[in-house]
């Protein structure tokens, strides 16, 4: 007979040993993807990039972590403590929580939810309050002003993200990850709806703070934005928070219109390949797709993020919005007809 | 004209390119090299760490003329002079501050006996500033471990100066 406190222990046990399944992975995609990062950015400029710290330069950010943590956690005189120190813990956990919806194959996610789309749009869109809140209780002007911009432009871009999750869902009929990976059976989002790829990953990119639209970092005006008074751990929880933002925009990427962890043709060799090894791949091009942005375009100036953000972006998707409608609807096209 | 930029800027044409061109140098080999493991050329006439060379009898060459501290525009080096028991004059202290220096290389130029040269290393680098305050035994340590390179780079230049 097994007790009610044995029932618990049980469950809760196994929700941690889910949290572990996703989090592990999750921190070593993160050493891989800065260290990719950072080797990207290198070859493009024909420099080596890291190779000393272990084969390859590999334990190179590693070792960075342990450098970090090893350092003084040092918490300006003017700043409200708490907040300050809050804030990269807010930025960490929602940047992980959303994770916690992504299916990286069939039927292996954490939680199955029927709106999972609009959960993760909910997380992320709650992602500014970690960096608002470091640029508030820093009381500086530096981190200050990188808050608000940071603010302002992941607002405006939320909305027009909005509007290509809004032409997607068109198309499948559903908010559930799974079936939006799985109405991709016979063709990927990203051919139909091409210019919602573009929009969406331009999008992604001004959402996660990457070059060109990293404005609220931008070194040469704001020093590092509202991560100027952090050092140590706090530091480390910040750019983990990015990074595991920036991998979840790629995974996001993948899932709405590269058919997450569908093979590219239904064919034997292809489609024995485990699932997640096409996720992983698809992943990891997505953020290829990343680093070489920031390795070749230069910074935008804020007028123009905002012009980009506001009269061209939003507009295009709100007509695509209309118009996949119109042809779902006229054609007898939509799903649930 | 206003049509074609627009459908430039529309098309993304000038990021594909920039794309393109990114990718091509991606490949291209490295500019840089794999420092600590391998190490560029280096010019004969290289102003690295100073030394203070012999002749081959092991007699120093420095005669304590003091055109080296006349003419370092830093004035990195102090010296004091004494006759010697056999009647020559040679220096009692030969002090560089390496860290006043400013590898101009003048007195390597000045000197009349090619006594105070500037060799080939620059790893130098240390732990305290003091151990940066060199003495005329460091600097004729630092010639005897290098003479060899020196002499090779002071022949390799000579036809130059």
């Amino acid at each position: 007979m097994i007790s009610l406190a044995q029932t618990y222990f049980i469950e809760v046990m196994t929700i941690i040993l889910y949290c572990l399944l996703i989090f592990v992975p999750l921190l070593l995609g993160v050493v891989m993807a800065l260290y990719a990062d950072r080797k990207i950015w290198a070859a493009v400029q024909k420099r080596r990039g890291p190779n000393v710290v272990g084969p390859y330069g590999l334990f190179q950010v590693p070792a960075d972590g342990l450098k970090f943590i090893f350092k003084e956690i040092i918490l300006p005189d003017g700043s409200d403590k708490t907040v300050f120190l809050i804030a990269p813990i807010i930025t960490l956990a929602l940047s992980i929580t959303a994770w916690a919806v992504v299916p990286v194959q069939a039927g292996v996610v954490l939680a199955n939810i029927n709106v999972g789309i609009l959960y993760i749009f909910a997380i992320s869109s709650l992602g500014v309050y970690g960096i608002l809140m470091a640029g508030w209780s820093s009381n500086s002007k530096y981190p200050f002003f990188g808050a608000l911009r940071s603010a302002a432009q992941m607002v405006s871009y939320e909305v027009s993200i909005g509007f290509v999750i809004i032409t997607v869902l068109l198309c499948v009929g559903s908010l559930n990850l799974t079936e939006i990976v799985m109405a991709q059976k016979t063709m990927w989002f990203f051919i139909p709806l091409f210019p919602m790829f573009i929009v969406f990953f331009i999008s992604a990119l001004a959402e996660t703070n990457r070059p060109p639209f990293d404005l609220p970092e931008a070194e040469s005006e704001l020093v590092a934005g509202y991560q100027t008074e952090y050092s140590g751990m706090p530091f480390v929880l910040f750019m983990f928070g990015e990074y595991i933002n920036i991998l979840l925009m790629c995974a996001m990427t993948t899932i709405l219109f590269l058919g997450g962890w569908l093979p590219p043709i239904d064919i034997y060799p292809l489609n024995a390949v485990p699932g997640f090894v096409w996720f992983l791949l698809k992943v990891t091009f997505v953020f290829y797709l990343f680093a070489m942005v920031k390795a070749f375009v230069p910074r935008y100036r804020y007028d123009q993020l905002m012009r980009l953000g506001w009269k061209v972006f939003l507009p295009l998707s709100l007509f695509a919005v209309v118009a996949t409608s119109s042809i779902l609807f006229f054609f007898n096209l939509a799903p649930g007809m | 004209m206003k049509i074609i930029n627009f459908l430039k800027s529309f098309l993304l044409i000038d990021f594909l390119k920039a794309f393109y061109l990114a990718q091509k140098y991606f490949f291209r080999k490295k500019a840089t090299i794999n420092y600590p493991f391998e190490k560029g050329k280096l010019s004969p006439r290289f102003r690295g760490e100073h030394a203070l060379r012999r002749y081959p009898s092991g007699e120093e060459r420095c005669i304590g003329c003091k055109l080296c501290e006349a003419v370092c525009p830093a004035q990195a080096i102090t010296i004091e002079t004494q006759p010697r028991d056999d009647g020559t004059r040679r220096t009692l202290r030969y002090d560089i501050d390496m860290v006043k220096c400013i590898y101009c290389g003048l007195c390597e130029e000045s000197c009349p006996v090619d006594a105070i040269v500037q060799g080939p290393n620059f790893e130098f680098t240390t732990e305290t500033r003091k151990e940066l305050y060199y003495t005329k035994e460091k600097l004729l340590e630092n010639g005897d471990r290098w003479e060899t390179v020196i002499a090779e780079n002071l022949e390799a230049d000579a036809k130059y100066r």
